[in-house]
């Protein structure tokens, strides 16, 4: 396959951006879009230009870090079949001559790095407020002193495999961190570990959120149509179930 | 002022000032003013049982609706602080979160696709501004008499309705503003559950979705048939 790629190159946080076109020859089509990248790399590195800089680390789908706008949609997801990230996006899903377009997320509070890297720790943050579990474990519990249901365990499980990839970000108009911060707030609020911290914990996350620049959602749905992970949209009433009930508790008054 | 909470706030603070609260403030009054839509769209139907019923209901609802709870005249005024309440903030928090999101997204992309919003849900912000200044001109029409456009108040509602909306464009007029108004409802009803917590799964979602259409169909139909019926001389 042969392809034209508009992607965008910045320098550094401070300098301006642009799109910058190239073309991609002999790319297979059992590539995934980073290797047909690292493709373009190696051409670029020969011809002495700078490589595009771009965040990977696993390839496999499950660190979060290679996130970048395909076409239009985070992930690529407009032209994947199904669910994926960057890494598990293989060229075949374009057709031969195509020019496809590549931006880093776009988010206040995901400043560009460099080209396609973006700085997601404001997502550190976030669970740094309060997406843990407090106690001293001691030794290991009694496998059964804890029973969890089964429709509260698949949920939090469900909800447990956010990868931090900020594709929902990336694709929700009002850029609001909204389904990954109910995404750890649903996973811990369907535990038994997570119920003592669990007003206190909604209070501290979206206090960070907010401050973190993130806007409020208007429940449109972008995110969860774009997440890798499929986590469910209905994460997000339930985040939202909690804050409004935690506003009746006096935690962290 | 500034948008986003500060260190300085505790955490149940700023749970009090967080975008999520002030969605619920916006969902509420959304929710209060839909429920003001259907039952005003009840009293109107009374246009149909002829001038002594909908002068008797306009009456009614001015000076004895709720007499002798409250003295004679105090609901209509009472009523009205609450809706004028309601949409005081329901706008100011549709601003302020209008605001955040703007200052959320510095930068927009050369390619941009989107894959689950509907037309409805893209077009809250400004279709709720056009729709704010059609409300002006009906509540200046309708209620203070300062737009009435076929004659000055006679000191009947039935024949200043009737009368108004003999008018052609003035029926067009409403129908396009209906439009605004029940695609605001379309996302509105199915958003506003959702921030106050009731989307639990998939299925809720398409439920949910699916009274919206229902509300917002049948506020456009019940709200259509009256000036219509007026404009081809089926009433009066
Ligand atoms: C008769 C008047 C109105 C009714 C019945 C109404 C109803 C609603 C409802 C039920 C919601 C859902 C709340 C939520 O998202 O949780 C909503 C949201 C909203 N309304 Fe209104 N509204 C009205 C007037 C306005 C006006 C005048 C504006 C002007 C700016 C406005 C702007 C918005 C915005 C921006 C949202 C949030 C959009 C979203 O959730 O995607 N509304 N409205
Ligand atoms: S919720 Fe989905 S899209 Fe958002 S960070 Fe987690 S895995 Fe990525
Ligand atoms: S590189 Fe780890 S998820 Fe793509």
């Amino acid at each position: 396959m042969n392809i034209t790629l508009r992607v965008w190159r910045q320098a550094n946080a401070a300098s301006e951006g642009r799109m910058v076109t190239y073309q991609v020859q002999d790319v297979s089509e059992d590539m995934s879009f980073l290797e047909m990248l690292d493709l373009l790399n190696e051409d670029l590195t020969v011809k002495g230009e700078e490589p595009i800089a771009f965040d990977h680390d696993c390839r496999e789908g499950i660190c979060g870090m290679c996130g970048v706008v395909i076409n239009g949609t985070a992930h690529g997801r407009g032209n994947s079949p199904v669910a994926t990230t960057t890494c598990q996006l293989h060229m075949r899903s374009f057709s031969d001559g195509a020019t496809i377009d590549v931006e880093p997320w776009r988010a206040g509070a995901f400043p560009v790095i460099k080209d396609l890297v973006v700085d997601r720790s404001a997502f550190d943050r976030i669970i740094q407020a309060g997406g843990y579990v407090s106690v001293n474990t001691g030794s290991a519990p009694d496998a059964h002193a804890n029973a969890v249901g089964k429709l509260k365990a698949d949920r939090a499980f469900d909800a447990a495999t956010c990868i931090g990839c900020g594709a929902c970000v990336a694709a929700c108009p009002n850029h609001s961190g909204m389904l990954f911060t109910a995404a750890k707030i649903t996973h811990l609020a369907m535990l038994p570990q997570g119920q003592p911290e669990r007003h206190l914990r909604i209070k501290k996350m979206l206090a960070t959120h907010d401050a973190e620049g993130f806007g409020g959602c208007t429940n449109i749905g972008e995110c969860a149509a774009v997440c890798p992970k499929e986590i469910p949209f209905d994460t997000i009433s339930q985040l939202n179930r909690d804050l409004i009930a935690s506003l009746f508790k006096r935690d962290g008054k | 002022m500034s948008l986003v909470a500060t260190t300085t706030l505790t955490p149940h603070q700023s749970a009090v000032r967080s975008t999520v609260a002030l969605k619920a403030l916006m969902a509420v009054t959304g929710l209060l003013m839909i429920g003001f839509l259907l039952m005003h769209m009840f009293g109107n139907s009374k246009m149909f049982l002829g001038e002594e019923s909908f002068n008797h209901y306009a009456e009614w609802l001015k000076v004895e609706m709720l007499y002798p709870l409250l003295p004679k005249g105090w609901f209509i005024w009472i009523f009205r602080a609450v809706m004028a309440a309601a949409i005081v903030l329901h706008i100011y928090s549709a601003l302020t979160l209008w605001r955040r999101a703007k200052l959320a997204s510095p930068a927009t992309y050369e390619a941009k696709r989107r894959l689950a919003q509907t037309y409805s849900a893209r077009t809250m912000r400004w279709g709720g501004i056009i729709l704010a200044g059609l409300l002006i001109f009906h509540l200046a029409q309708f209620t203070v008499h300062a737009t009435l456009v076929a004659g000055p108040f006679t000191g009947s509602p039935y024949q200043m309705v009737l009368s108004e909306f003999k008018i052609w464009w003035m029926v067009a007029l409403y129908a396009l503003w209906m439009v605004t108004v029940c695609m605001h409802i379309r996302h509105g009803f199915w958003s506003a559950f959702a921030t106050l917590g009731a989307n639990t799964s998939p299925k809720a979602q398409v439920v949910l979705n699916a009274c919206a259409w229902a509300v917002a169909l049948l506020l456009y139909i019940g709200f259509m048939v009256m000036p219509v019926a007026v404009l081809f001389g089926w009433i009066g």
